[in-house]
Order: C-alpha cells, then sequence, then structure tokens
C-alpha cells in the first residue's frame, strides 16, 4: 500500500474539513449580540479551538448523514469503498460480504421500525497492518488515497473514520475491527473510539485472535440509523454497486435475514491506475504557491519538469523565458506578482494532456456483463469512450444501455379477456426510463437532477433512436440508462459527492457516449418493431380468420369443413407477413436449452454483433446456487484479429481456468464461467444459442 | 305470400354467396376480397330525365389480408352472417339489434368485434349496395316514428285500418310499408303534405285540415325515415296523389326536400324506389317571410355550418334550376333562417288558417 504521510502537515484545498487540530482554530464571528461593540480582548478568550466532533456535528449532512436512512447508507458505503479500493489496488479480485443486523435492546423490532443497526462489512483485501489500524478508524483525516493522483473510490481519508466517529456519537460503540495480513501473520481485534477533542484514537481493546479467514478486513459499527427498501436504499446502492463492478462477489445479508448474493461474473480486475503528477491546467493558483513552498527541488526549472507531468526540462525553460523568471531561481523565493505571472504563464502555455493510465475505466464487456446480470432486459449495449481532459484532470465517461423485457416476462399468460363495453379501452403504460450514475465506480443515489449526467441524458434526442420523450423528460420504456465517470478526480458538485459537475468536456462526453448507445438501441428497437408490426398484422389475421370461418360455416348451413378453410387462410396469412423470418426475429421459435433467454448485444466492436447469453439462474434466498456462465462469446470480431484465432482464444477460455494474470487485449476480455463450472461440469456442455454465421 | 318467399331465398342466396368468395379464394391461395360501390358524391349521377340520383359503378375492394381492410372485412362476415339467419327464421330486426347480435369479444384477445353502432350500421348499407338488395329485403326496419292522418285505408296484417277515424293521432306508419306488409285499399285523398316536423302535424290534424282540403297529413318527424318516404312514393305512384313539402326554412330542410324528391347520396341505388321526382316544395321558402309579413326577429341567423351547406347545395345538381339558385340565394343575403314553428308569432293557427289556404290558392311552390 502506499506510503502515508501525517495529515496534520497537509492543508485540505478540497474538502471543508477542519485542518488539523494543531493549526490556529477558526475565527467565531460574535453572534449573541450583534449590536454591541467587542474587545479583541473579549473575542481572544472566545477564540479556541473547535474539536472534531463538534465540527462533524456540525457538517454530518456534508459528509453524507444527514438522516438516519442515508446515515446508514453512507456507513455501508464508505466500509465497501475502502474494501473495493484495497482489494483491487492490491490484485485481488474482491469478496465481499455486509451484513446489517437490527440491534434492539432485548424487545424484537421489525428492520423496517428499528432505529439502531450493527453494520459489518468483511474483505479478502490484504489487510491493514497492526499500528496503523488505530489511527484509520479512528482519526479524521488520515488516508492514504488524498496525497496522490490517482483513481479510486475513497479521496479524502474522512470515510471510515467519519462512520465511526457518527456511530460513536448515536450509539456511544467503538469501532470493531479484525484484521489479517497474510495467512503467516496472526489476526488482529480492535475496539477503537475517536479522541473527539484532540483527534487522536482511543483503544479499548487490541488482542490476537483466531480467523477463519487467512487475509482481509472485518469492521463493525454501530449506528444509528433507519431500514427502508426503495429508491436510494442499502439494497439499491449494492444492486448497483454490483452492475458496474461485476469483478466483484458480493454477499448481502439484509436485516430481514435474507441473503442476496451478487455472483461475480466478470473475472479479471481493473487494470491497476498509475498514479500521476498533477498536470499545469489542474491547479488552481494556491495550489502553485504551496508546490513551490513544498518542492524538493531548488530550481524553478527543476520543480516544473519534476512536479508537473507532461513538463520536459526543455518546456521548463521555455515557461520561465516567457514567464520572465530565472530557471535557477529558488522555488521558495517566487511569490507575489511574479508568482502570479509564472501562473498565467502555465495556464497559456501549450503543454501535452496528462497521461490517461491513472484511469481505468470499468470497460464494455465488463459493464454488459455486469447489466446482464442484474437487469432483465432484451438488449445491452456498452460505450467506453477514448480518454478526455477537462482542467487538466484525465477522464474517461462509459455509458451503456439495458432496454425491454425478458421473452419470458412479455409471454405473461394473457389474462381471461374481459369483455369490454363500449367507451371503454386498453391502458396504456407510461414507464419511464431509470438512470443509474457513478464516479469511480461508485454509484450516486443523490441529487439526480443536479448531476452532468441526468443532464445530458435528457438533453440527449431519444425520439432519434425510436423511444417516446416528452419535452425535458425523460424518455419513455422499460430502459435503464447507465453512465460512469473515471477520473483521478471527479468534480462533485459538492463535498457530500452526490452529483457530477456540468463542465462542458464531461457534458460532450457523456452526449457522445450516450448517442452512441441510442443510436445502436435505435437500430435494435427497429428492426424488432419490423419484426413485431409484421407478428402483429399476422396476429390480427389470425384472430379474425377464427371469426370469419365460423361466420362461412354458419352462412353454409354448417357444412363447412372449417379446419381446411383455417389451414387455407392461415397459410394465406403467413405468406404475407414475412413468413418465418417474423418468428424468428422475435424469438418465437425454440428457445433453447432451458429457455435461454432472447438476449442482444451489440459491441463496439460490431455493427449488429448479437449475441445470445447463456440463462442467468437467480439466486435465491441464499442458496448459494452458482451462477450459470453468462458467456459472452459470439461478440464480432475485431478487425485485426484473424478470425478463427479470436475463436481458438474464446475457446480456450471457456474450456479451462486461465491464470489470473493471463494477458489479453483489453478489447477482449473473455468473461469466464467462475467455479459454477466446476461445480457443475454438466453446465459447461451446455453453449449459448446458436451463433450467426458472420 | 309466394312472392315474400322467393325473394327471400334469393337474398339469402347472395348473403351465402359472400361465404363462396371467401371458401374460392382460400381454395385458389388468394386473398379474399369483396367489391362494394362506391357510396359516396363522387360515385353518383343525377339523372335530368328521370329526375333522379342514380348510383355510377365504381367500386372499392375490401380484402381480407389487408391490414386496414381486415378487421372490416371481418365484420362484413358477421353481418352477412346475421342478416342471413333473420332471412332463415323470417324475423325483422333494427340496426341496433344487428349491432348487439353481432357484437363479441373476439376469442384469445381483448378486441370486440365492433366497438359501436357507428361500425355495424356502414356495413350493413355496404350490403345492401353490394348485394343491391333494399334494407326491408335485408329485414332490417327503421325505428317506427311517422304518423299519417286522412282519407286513406290500409290493410296491415289482415288489419282494415281507417286513416280518417283515428282520432288526431293518427296512424303509426311502420317501417316496412312494402305491398306484402302493407296494403293500400282505398284513397281519395287529392295530395299528399309531406310536413317536416310533428307539431305542424299535430296542428294540421287537430284543426282537421285534411277533411277540408282533402289530403293526407304525413310527417317524418325531422328526416323522414324509409317507411315514410316509401309510402309517399307509393301513394304518389299508386294513388297518382301530389306531394308537397313542408320544411323549415334552412339547408337541413332544403337538404329533406332533396332527399324527398331525387334521393339520397349515400343509397342512391335505392331512389328507384323511394324518390318522389315530381314532389313540390311548399315551403318555408326564403320569400314568404316577406310575402307573409313575419317580422325579422323571429328569425335565426345563419350559422357558419348552416352557410357553408347552403353553398354547397347550390352546387348539386338538381339545384340548379334558376328558381332554387334564387332561392338559395336569398336565404343567404338575408342571412336568417325561419322554422315553420315561427308563424305561430302571427296565429296558433295561421298554418292552418292563413299559410296554407294562400300557398294552395296561389300554386306558391317551387318544383
Ligand atoms: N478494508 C480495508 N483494507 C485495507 N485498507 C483499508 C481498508 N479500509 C481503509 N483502509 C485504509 O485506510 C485509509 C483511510 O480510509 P478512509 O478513512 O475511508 O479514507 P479514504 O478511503 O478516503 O482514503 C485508506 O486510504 C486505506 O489505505
Ligand atoms: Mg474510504
Amino acid at each position: 500500500m502506499g506510503k502515508r504521510k501525517d495529515s496534520a502537515s497537509e492543508p485540505d484545498s478540497k474538502s471543508s474539513a477542519p485542518r488539523s487540530n494543531s493549526e490556529p482554530a477558526a475565527k467565531k464571528p460574535a453572534a449573541a449580540k450583534a449590536a454591541e461593540r467587542v474587545t479583541a480582548v473579549e473575542m481572544g478568550a472566545r477564540q479556541r479551538e473547535i474539536s472534531v466532533s463538534e465540527f462533524f456535528t456540525k457538517n454530518r449532512h456534508l459528509l453524507g448523514f444527514d438522516n438516519p436512512r442515508k446515515a446508514l447508507l453512507t456507513c455501508v458505503k464508505e466500509a465497501v469503498d475502502n474494501a473495493l479500493d484495497a482489494c483491487e489496488e492490491a490484485g485481488i479480485l474482491p469478496d465481499v460480504t455486509v451484513n446489517l443486523e437490527v440491534v434492539s435492546n432485548g424487545v424484537p423490532v421489525a428492520p423496517s421500525q428499528a432505529n439502531r443497526f450493527r453494520v459489518t462489512v468483511t474483505d479478502n483485501g490484504p489487510g491493514i497492518v497492526r499500528q496503523q489500524i488505530p489511527r484509520i478508524f479512528a482519526k479524521l483525516l488520515y488516508g492514504s488515497k488524498f496525497h496522490r493522483l490517482r483513481m479510486s473510490r475513497g479521496q479524502q481519508g474522512i470515510g471510515i473514520s467519519a462512520a465511526g466517529m457518527y456511530g460513536q456519537l448515536t450509539t456511544g460503540k467503538p469501532v470493531k475491527i479484525i484484521s489479517r495480513i497474510g495467512s503467516k501473520a496472526a489476526a488482529h481485534f480492535f475496539e477503537v473510539q475517536i479522541d473527539t477533542k484532540k483527534n487522536e484514537p482511543l483503544v479499548h481493546e487490541n488482542k490476537q485472535i483466531e480467523w477463519e479467514q487467512p487475509r482481509g478486513t472485518q469492521v463493525t459499527l454501530e449506528v444509528e440509523g433507519k431500514y427502508q427498501k426503495g429508491r436510494a436504499s442499502v439494497d439499491e446502492w449494492l444492486e448497483q454497486t454490483s452492475i458496474a463492478n461485476p469483478h466483484v462477489k458480493l454477499v448481502y445479508k439484509t436485516p430481514e435475514g435474507e441473503t442476496k448474493e451478487y455472483p461475480r461474473t466478470y473475472h479479471e480486475l481493473p487494470p491497476q491506475p498509475r498514479e500521476i503528477k498533477p498536470h499545469p491546467y489542474g491547479i488552481e493558483f494556491g495550489m502553485l504557491l504551496k508546490m513551490l513552498q513544498d518542492t524538493k527541488s531548488h530550481t524553478l526549472s527543476g520543480f516544473l519538469a519534476g512536479d508537473f507531468c507532461r513538463v520536459s526540462p526543455q518546456l521548463a525553460d521555455e515557461i520561465c523565458k516567457a514567464a520572465k523568471v530565472s530557471p535557477e531561481d529558488k522555488p521558495r523565493e517566487l511569490k507575489g506578482p511574479v508568482a502570479e505571472t509564472l501562473y498565467k504563464t502555465l495556464q497559456e502555455t501549450k503543454i501535452m494532456a496528462p497521461p490517461t493510465n491513472c484511469i481505468s475505466p470499468i470497460g464494455e464487456k465488463a459493464i454488459l456483463s455486469g447489466l446482464y446480470k442484474q437487469i432483465k432486459g432484451e438488449f445491452y449495449t456498452a460505450v467506453s469512450r477514448p480518454p478526455a481532459v477537462y482542467r487538466g484532470n484525465p477522464f474517461i465517461i462509459e455509458a451503456g444501455l439495458a432496454y425491454g423485457n425478458r421473452p419470458q416476462d412479455q409471454n405473461k399468460p394473457q389474462q381471461p379477456a374481459m369483455p369490454k363495453a363500449e367507451g371503454e379501452h386498453e391502458e396504456e403504460d407510461s414507464e419511464l426510463a431509470r438512470v443509474i450514475r457513478y464516479a469511480n465506480r461508485v454509484p450516486l443515489l443523490y441529487q439526480q437532477s443536479a448531476c452532468s449526467t441526468f443532464k445530458a441524458v435528457l438533453s440527449t434526442g431519444w425520439k432519434n433512436y425510436g423511444l417516446s420523450q416528452s419535452r425535458g423528460a425523460l424518455p419513455g420504456g422499460p430502459m435503464v440508462i447507465f453512465v460512469h465517470m473515471a477520473s483521478v478526480w471527479v468534480p462533485f458538485t459538492s463535498e457530500s459527492k452526490e452529483a457530477i459537475a456540468d463542465y462542458d468536456e464531461i457534458q460532450k462526453e457523456i452526449t457522445l457516449a450516450l448517442r452512441e448507445c441510442g443510436r445502436r438501441l435505435g437500430l435494435f428497437v427497429r428492426r424488432r418493431e419490423r419484426a413485431a408490426s409484421e407478428f402483429r398484422r399476422r396476429n390480427i389475421f389470425e384472430l379474425y380468420i377464427e371469426e370469419v370461418v365460423e361466420a362461412c360455416n354458419r352462412l353454409k348451413g354448417g357444412t363447412l369443413p372449417k379446419q381446411k378453410l383455417k389451414e387455407q387462410l392461415q397459410k394465406i396469412a403467413t405468406s404475407r407477413t414475412g413468413g418465418t423470418k417474423t418468428d424468428q426475429a422475435l424469438g418465437k421459435t425454440g428457445g433453447g436449452p432451458e429457455g435461454l433467454p432472447h438476449s442482444i448485444i451489440v459491441t463496439a466492436d460490431g455493427v449488429e454483433g448479437e449475441t445470445a447469453l447463456a440463462t442467468q439462474v437467480e439466486s435465491d434466498q441464499g442458496l448459494a446456487v452458482p451462477p450459470a456462465e453468462p458467456d459472452l462469446l459470439g461478440d464480432t470480431t475485431p478487425a485485426d484479429e484473424p478470425a478463427s484465432k479470436e475463436n481458438a482464444t474464446k475457446k480456450s477460455s471457456r474450456t479451462k481456468h486461465l491464470p489470473k494474470k493471463t494477458t489479453m487485449k483489453s478489447g477482449q476480455i473473455a468473461i469466464r464461467a467462475g467455479e459454477s463450472k466446476a461445480k457443475h461440469p454438466s453446465k459447461s456442455a451446455k453453449t449459448a444459442a446458436p451463433r450467426k454465421p458472420k | 305470400m309466394t312472392t315474400k318467399t322467393k325473394k327471400t331465398t334469393l337474398v339469402e342466396k347472395k348473403l351465402i354467396g359472400l361465404a363462396d368468395i371467401v371458401i374460392q379464394s382460400a381454395e385458389r391461395s388468394k386473398d379474399p376480397t369483396f367489391q362494394i360501390p362506391i357510396r359516396a358524391l363522387s360515385n353518383v349521377s343525377f339523372n335530368e330525365r328521370k329526375g333522379l340520383i342514380e348510383m355510377g359503378s365504381k367500386k372499392q375492394e375490401r380484402s381480407f389480408f389487408n391490414v386496414g381492410m381486415a378487421k372490416k372485412f371481418m365484420q362484413t362476415v358477421l353481418v352477412a352472417d346475421a342478416l342471413s339467419e333473420l332471412q332463415r327464421a323470417d324475423l325483422t330486426t333494427s340496426l341496433r339489434e344487428i349491432y348487439y347480435r353481432t357484437k363479441h369479444t373476439i376469442k384469445n384477445s381483448h378486441e370486440n368485434t365492433f366497438d359501436t353502432q357507428d361500425e355495424s350500421d356502414p356495413v350493413i348499407e355496404d350490403l345492401e349496395v353490394s348485394l343491391t338488395a333494399l334494407r326491408e329485403e335485408l329485414h332490417v326496419r327503421a325505428e317506427n316514428s311517422g304518423s299519417i292522418v286522412g282519407p286513406v285505408v290500409f290493410g296491415d296484417d289482415g288489419d282494415r285500418v281507417d286513416c280518417s277515424k283515428l282520432g288526431k293521432g293518427g296512424y303509426s306508419v311502420p317501417s316496412i310499408v312494402e305491398p306484402e306488409y302493407l296494403e293500400i285499399r282505398r284513397c281519395t285523398a287529392d295530395f299528399l303534405l309531406l310536413v317536416e316536423k310533428g307539431t305542424q302535424w299535430n296542428r294540421l290534424s287537430e284543426d282537421k285540415f285534411w277533411r277540408r282540403y282533402n289530403c293526407v297529413l304525413l310527417t317524418g318527424n325531422g328526416q323522414p325515415p324509409r317507411g315514410v318516404r316509401r309510402l309517399a312514393r307509393r301513394l304518389h305512384e299508386e294513388q297518382r296523389l301530389p306531394v308537397y313539402v313542408l320544411v323549415d326554412n334552412d339547408p337541413w330542410g332544403y337538404y329533406i326536400y332533396s332527399v324527398i324528391k331525387q334521393g339520397s347520396i349515400n343509397l342512391a341505388f335505392e331512389s328507384q324506389r323511394m324518390a318522389i321526382p315530381k314532389a313540390k316544395f311548399m315551403g318555408l321558402s326564403s320569400a314568404d317571410p316577406e310575402r307573409y309579413e313575419l317580422p325579422r326577429n323571429v328569425g335565426i341567423k345563419l350559422n357558419e355550418k348552416d352557410i357553408a351547406r347552403a353553398k354547397e347545395l347550390m352546387n348539386y345538381q338538381w339545384f340548379k334550376k334558376p328558381a332554387w339558385q334564387a332561392e338559395i340565394k336569398r336565404m343567404l343575403t338575408s342571412g336568417l333562417k325561419y322554422e315553420l314553428d315561427s308563424l305561430a308569432n302571427k296565429d296558433f293557427q295561421y298554418l292552418t288558417k292563413k299559410y296554407l289556404p294562400r300557398k294552395l290558392k296561389e300554386k306558391d311552390w317551387l318544383d
């Protein structure tokens, strides 16, 4: 894991969290009697340190603890984010268990009525070294991620300790931690609290224990909260997390005693994001001043070339020249207007965009896999945009769509037709699409309408893609729209990290990604509509044939060979409505073994990459039903690879487990069947629905 | 009665012919198609010599395997079936009952064969024109909504009906008045007066106008139903009664008169049996308000629809006579229409005692 510095030496430019308690306290205005004059002495008497608990109580809404329901979600979120960050950084495929329990004082309460919960999150990550545990969990603003520019879920070193603080303030209970860094090391158990005056950890308990896990961390928080399902709930957040993180195996034990399993469907870790130095375009003037003070370089040109990315020594000299400063000047001595000129020059000089390997997108195939796993639909697509830059920060936008109803849901047994009286009509559906938003793989559940992603969805002309859409509204139809922004620094509209700010560059990328998704959806919808209208036509004819045959029979005095006439008419109907093609296009002809759902996937590599995915066995009520293989095989072949080779790769990936670090081109990572195959060897013999020859 | 049986057989045969079209087309893998004469202005012509509107020969195809027509096709077969049932059982029924008889939910669907009567009525008219069978022959009757009084004697189901001995209510005209249902035994009247509205007919009947002027008074309460028109035609043809028409002075009144005289556009093929080309327009004429000194304040301002309708009427070939052009133009110029009821402004019995006597005396009518 990365190096840690003491946060006390680092003022926090982005968050509104307090500076460390060792710094001079902020001034408080004399509020009580505004009219009275107050002397400096009197003021001085009131000037004192603000304790972290005081700060926390006043600013809990900034950290996501506004109300009990949201607070419960924030606790789960902070712990799960940390678990995933740690696993990924350590190169471990994450196995995370979330256990949410009602804490009652003797009398059992229903989860929906309870106001106290125990949140336990367990991971199989690298674990935490013994000495760091107290400070990580019981000192605000202590972490490994703030001081570097690298994509991660947590950013500010305030997450888990704030959750611990919340628990402490609302229930008085300490945070309990078990952590083990490897099978040869011992597992340590800690109970810690924050000394809220000093922002320092208090260790209540510290012992070695037996732990069944060879490696990993378990955090238990006891907090005041409210459990309510539905929108912006813990359940929704975990489900969405699983969509954007199909490489994670997530088990969720709900307060109601249910176990929800979100299986791993993608068996490759996201590529490790690299750490980068700041880009000159991405810093503010104050930041430059601070960097000038902190740098280890003794010359200005050394500073520019060494502390920024994309600034070569040569370019550094040019910048100095343009700013009319000597490259040999001492950085620390650069102040005032001279520093300002340097800042302006930096912003005006043409500098190459920052490297983009500091961000790791989810990837199209993984998004497809995640959407397919969690959302029932007929059509899925995903787009990863090439990296772009806003204010010197590289970012990648990804979008995806899951559209329609699975065929088995459509073919609900028709209710016996209730005869309609005059003036009665069939009711119409007015379902609207749902948007799921992510920043660095973390679902955003609040402040949807303030979010750049949501605005981009609204301003996209979905009508062009065969959907309904009223002015300024979401498109209509059974659809989930997925938008992800990955960046070293996601610009949130506020500290609570709920909505992505509206930068033009970001909007543009989101819009482009959505348009591409929409275009593919349009192709699919139109093709399906064509088939459906043919089918509807034939359906009409078939309904009427019955009526016509019966009436003709009565006209002929009941002597008609009805069956013969019916068949003759049906034949004419079929020949006039596209024949068997319609059946195929609608997936009405045979669903394959186990009634494989008719799923079509278009990927970036294929114009109409049509793929049938194997069925997803629903994992019910904690039954450890392994997921069936969601085989994304059958995707179209990248142009630069001969088809046969591509197929060979796929075949091998299907039949045997590849070692974890198999090198594959990122664009063609096959999704392999997991452990399930070993347990159910028969399954591997079954393949997805036949692929159309290209 | 023999004629009746023979006729029925013919209609039933025609109806069964529709089933045969379906069967034969299916046999040859052809799309079953009915040919249906077009019932619209575009397919009628005015036969000046006969003074009748006649139906042209334009036809439209109604095919089963055409999404736009499939339902209509199915409905046509269903109505044909219901009509043939009437033939077999020798029953008559109304348009509305046919609608209910043929309405049901289609198997395995939420769809009704017919949603409103507006869908079944035109199908019946389509069958009338394509099979060239009168509605009466199809055993479909209109509502009884006509009355007759005066020196005429009918035989109705063996009963003798003397219309001079039925008080002021008169005899209610059945919807089917073909000779095999209604026999005209005797008629001593000099002419027939067809009155648009029941109010004026009641006034004339109460005042025994028919006795003093030896005429038959007939009304259809608005647009006269087929039975009333057909009875007027029979009295005109069989008893040689001149026919005079008394309607409101508005475009609708002109139209009623024209349907009585020349036939309707919708069912032009029936003109042969219904129209009375020699019928005369007694009033109200747009010249009457001045001649009979009706005050302007009993007139009603023509609305936009009236004006459009009046202009349309002026374009009909059968209103091209100069007297008629002048009549309609006069109404448009005045911008007013007058109801028959407005005559009461002068006196309750003005119609009986002044208006009609003077009209008859002056032979003041339009042809
Ligand atoms: N489950 C875990 N496994 C390993 N390391 C962890 C875990 N949870 C937290 N950490 C470490 O603790 C630090 C502080 O976490 P946190 O307070 O949530 O801040 P942040 O995630 O913003 O850095 C993290 O940066 C990480 O190094
Ligand atoms: Mg964190």
